[in-house]
């Protein structure tokens, strides 16, 4: 068991480390059951390789695995490899079973939260001038009409922000709003959660249709101010 | 409803004609083409109505036909202008080198190439028709634009047939002397009028992605103006890397394949020695792809945002995750091999570098776990609410080009020492300079890395645009840099020292002829997923934002069934290329079987377009 003890203790480890440790580091949260796979799957692979790499090494992994599963005369592992042999099957039995049942779960989602936007809206640049006025002209509409969720900080913590889910947007990331144009922002803002195409399903977003109330020339001055007060640029290509 | 009734009565009278082995298939097929033939006319829209704009076929699907058609003509196109690339480079390096066996390597590769070439045009001349025969709206129109380059491809493939069997039949002819130099400038044609022979059919490509479409002037203007369309170089620049890379890895999975069948020690050394070069011409391209794509999806982006969005951040951005696991296990793959090649060929060394690879290895699985990180993560409902949202609130910012830039140039840099490692292993350097300059290689190395990293970490505090345009061309510089920087040095330390060990070709073990075999798949797998991705992002348009695609196809095909159709071309590729191999080394067992010439050239006679004839064989 040599050889083959370490690579068991190995991928505990890292199970552990991605269940029970990552999660509760400050700023964290549980990782998905995709991920630990993921994650796992990767140390497994590592673990092959490396132990595989040289005829010592190979058969040193390789050796136990397979003396357990083809030697003789191994006493008491002998009723565990009977047990391996009819347990392993009807795990994957039962795996197989668990992934196609009906099931009264939802599904898992894959939601793409920036969907293409419409051909209408790629083109357009931010009509009214970047002033130190109409910049805090739109902070002060992104006061009134967005900080209640995107929050005063402009992180996605305002005061409703706890009743969704998911979240409102966190505009300090600098994974959001910085990774999009001014013209996205706009097509956003305008036609809100209604207005996703059918790429945005499941179409889980609270974000109000602001064409309704607000016109175009506020919305550019509110997609100023929010650049602004998150710290972040817009993409552009100059 | 009636033709297809008179079909089946056409059908039962023809079956009792068929007798024999496999008359069975026989009939089947009789069958299918029968039913089929009135449905085709069934599908194609009203004559009446104007002119026919789609055609169909039952139960395949017309697009699903020209997806499979066009994948497997690419696929076949690629090997056949990459191998020529490599196949010359081999010859030369024999020419100028004197070591014969890259001359034997050179026309064992090229030979290869002359049966693949025909299957080639075969498979380019079926996406034709089928084109014609499907699309005719949308023919006419690229026909009407595009009509000048038509006839200078016809003329680049007349070329290029002339100058591929003058290469190849000349090769015993054309050995000696001047001859010799005639015969690489031959090879050296063969892959000019091969490169254009790939670019022009691109401009076709990208045309209908970022079209530039004129009104005015001639028809070369219009097609002109046309071809130079925003995606057409970075795709070029794409392309014939990836060539190089597809050619190198199907070389290295045939020496692979060969490796586990041979059986003579001769032999083993030979194709041991040919999976090696092979995977390093794989590995060699693979190192500059990503700077090549990142660029095309840079250009994509730029030309247009809603496409550059559904690629990077919308529907299609699950490939790039499908992408990185593939990459991956190519990266994995070929620094397996390099490791297996210092272990098993190099006997004693393992002690020494084993620590080394571990290292390597931790290092590219972290670089790995980053790049196959997500943005948006997949997650049960009570998951997501645990995270408070599909981007986890740690790990999140992994899943943006910042940090999947940073990874891929590390992953290089890993697979670049490995390279290196491989390079020195079983050699002492005996230069008086010797430490001073590993000192300087390990700081270049070290300061590089961590320029690199620091530029990824500096790249989520900047605007967009200077990640792009600096941060991300300054990685890549740094990690030419080191490239350029270490492989002469070491070269410069390498010609001094003393070999310990001497390389034992011939000594791997099976899994690394199977682990070559893993990476050919992988490549080919690869490109059916991008083929994918680069039509896809047109969405609903034939020439995007030109003219629309008013079939009842115009709909992105979900991922799983995508997946379905690269999985069945990747298959038929495999078993295509198997096919090509058997053809052009069937010749090779037969004199093996006679017993004639063992330690020859192989001269195998590929039955689709001929074999070079033997030396001893000529009046």
């Amino acid at each position: 068991m040599g050889s083959l003890g370490k690579p068991i203790i190995l991928m505990v480890a890292m199970y552990v480390f991605l269940k029970f440790v990552l999660p509760y580091i400050p700023g964290s949260a549980p990782l998905p059951s995709s991920l630990i796979v993921l994650y796992l799957l990767l140390t497994g692979s590592g673990i092959v390789i490396f132990e595989t790499v040289s005829k010592e090494s190979k058969d040193a992994f390789w050796g136990p695995i397979q003396r357990f599963l083809t030697g003789e005369a191994l006493g008491g592992l002998q009723a565990l490899r009977y047990g391996v042999l009819i347990f392993f099957p009807l795990l994957v039995g039962w795996q197989t079973y668990g992934s196609t049942a009906v099931s009264d779960l939802p599904p898992m989602e894959s939601r793409t939260i920036h969907p293409a936007p419409p051909g209408e809206y790629t083109g357009l640049s931010n009509p009214v001038p970047k002033t130190p006025d109409n910049i805090m002209q739109g902070k002060g509409f992104y006061a009134a009409y967005c900080s209640p969720c995107h929050g005063g900080n402009f992180d996605g913590k305002g005061p409703a922000a706890r009743g969704f889910i998911p979240a409102p947007a966190n505009f300090a990331d600098p994974t959001t709003i910085a990774m999009l144009q001014e013209s996205y922002l706009f097509w956003r803002i305008k036609k809100g959660g209604v207005g996703l195409p059918i790429e945005g399903a499941p179409w889980k977003s609270a974000m109000p249709r602001w064409e309704v109330e607000l016109p175009d020339e506020w919305i550019w001055k509110i997609i100023m101010g929010e650049y602004d007060g998150a710290h972040q640029s817009p993409r552009t290509w100059e | 409803m009636s033709a297809i009734q008179q079909g089946v009565k056409t059908i039962q009278r023809a079956l009792p004609a068929v007798s024999g082995q496999g008359a069975w298939l026989a009939g089947l097929l009789l069958a299918a083409g029968w039913l089929a033939l009135p449905s085709i006319g069934i599908a194609a829209e009203g004559a009446a109505a104007g002119p026919t704009e789609y055609r169909d076929i039952p139960y395949v699907g017309s697009r699903n036909l020209v997806w499979i058609v066009a994948q497997l003509h690419l696929l076949l196109a690629g090997f056949v202008l990459g191998v020529p690339i490599f196949a010359w480079l081999c010859e030369v390096i024999a020419w100028r080198g004197g070591e014969k066996r890259y001359d034997k390597l050179a026309k064992e590769f090229t030979k290869l190439l002359t049966s693949a070439y025909s299957t080639t045009a075969l498979f380019g001349g079926i996406l034709l028709f089928l084109l014609v025969a499907f699309y005719p709206k949308l023919m006419n129109y690229l026909t009407d634009v595009f009509f000048p380059s038509f006839l200078l491809y016809c003329l680049l493939f007349l070329l290029e047939t002339i100058t591929l069997y003058l290469y190849w039949y000349g090769w015993d002819a054309m050995q000696e002397g001047n001859k010799k130099t005639l015969h690489i400038f031959l090879g050296f044609m063969l892959n000019f009028f091969a490169l254009f022979i790939m670019i022009v059919p691109n401009a076709w490509a990208t045309f209908q992605s970022s079209p530039v479409v004129i009104s005015e002037g001639t028809a070369i203007e219009r097609a002109w103006a046309a071809t130079w369309n925003p995606t057409w170089w970075p795709i070029n620049i794409h392309r014939l890397i990836a060539n190089v890379v597809l050619g190198g890895y199907i070389c290295g999975a045939y020496a692979g394949v060969r490796y586990l069948s041979v059986k003579s020690a001769e032999d083993r050394e030979h194709y041991d020695w040919m999976g090696y070069v092979g995977n390093f011409i794989g590995v060699f391209g693979l190192l500059a792809l990503p700077f090549a794509g990142y660029w095309l999806m840079r250009e994509i982006y730029q030309y247009n945002q809603q496409m550059g969005i559904t690629l990077m951040g919308g529907f299609l951005s699950w490939l790039f995750i499908l992408q990185a696991m593939l990459i991956g296990v190519l990266f994995l793959g070929s620094n397996y091999y390099f490791w297996l090649g210092i272990t098993y060929r190099i006997p004693g060394s393992e002690g020494k570098y084993r620590k080394a690879m571990l290292m390597m290895l931790v290092s590219l699985l972290l670089c790995l776990a980053v790049w196959m990180t997500p943005h948006s993560l997949v997650a049960s409902i009570e998951e997501a609410q645990k995270m408070g949202g599909a981007h986890h609130p740690l790990l999140g910012v992994l899943g943006v080009m910042s940090a999947k830039m940073t990874v891929s140039n590390l992953m290089i840099l890993i697979t670049f020492m490995s390279f290196v490692m491989y390079w020195r292993a079983g050699k002492q350097d005996t230069a008086g300079w010797a430490a001073f300059g590993k000192a300087v290689m390990g700081a270049i190395l070290v300061l590089a890395s961590i320029a690199v990293v620091v530029l990824g970490v500096w790249g989520y505090f900047v605007p967009a645009i200077v990640r792009i345009n600096y941060f991300s061309t300054s990685q890549v510089l740094i990690v030419i840099f080191v490239i350029l920087t270490i492989t002469p040095l070491t070269a410069l330390l390498l010609k001094s020292a003393k070999t310990t060990t001497e390389m034992v070709w011939g000594s791997m073990p099976p899994r690394a002829g199977y682990s070559l075999v893993l990476n050919a798949v992988m490549v080919i797998l690869l490109m059916t997923l991008m083929g994918y991705a680069r039509s896809s992002s047109r969405v609903h348009w034939h020439v995007y934002g030109v003219m629309r695609d008013t079939s009842p196809y115009a709909y992105s095909p979900a991922l799983g069934s995508a997946s379905l159709i690269m999985a069945f071309c990747t298959f038929s590729f495999c078993m295509i290329v198997a096919f090509i191999f058997w053809v052009a080394t069937m010749g090779d067992k037969y004199k093996n079987a006679a017993g004639t010439g063992k330690g020859e050239l192989p001269h195998g006679i590929p039955a689709m377009a001929g074999g070079a004839p033997d030396k001893g064989q000529q009046g």
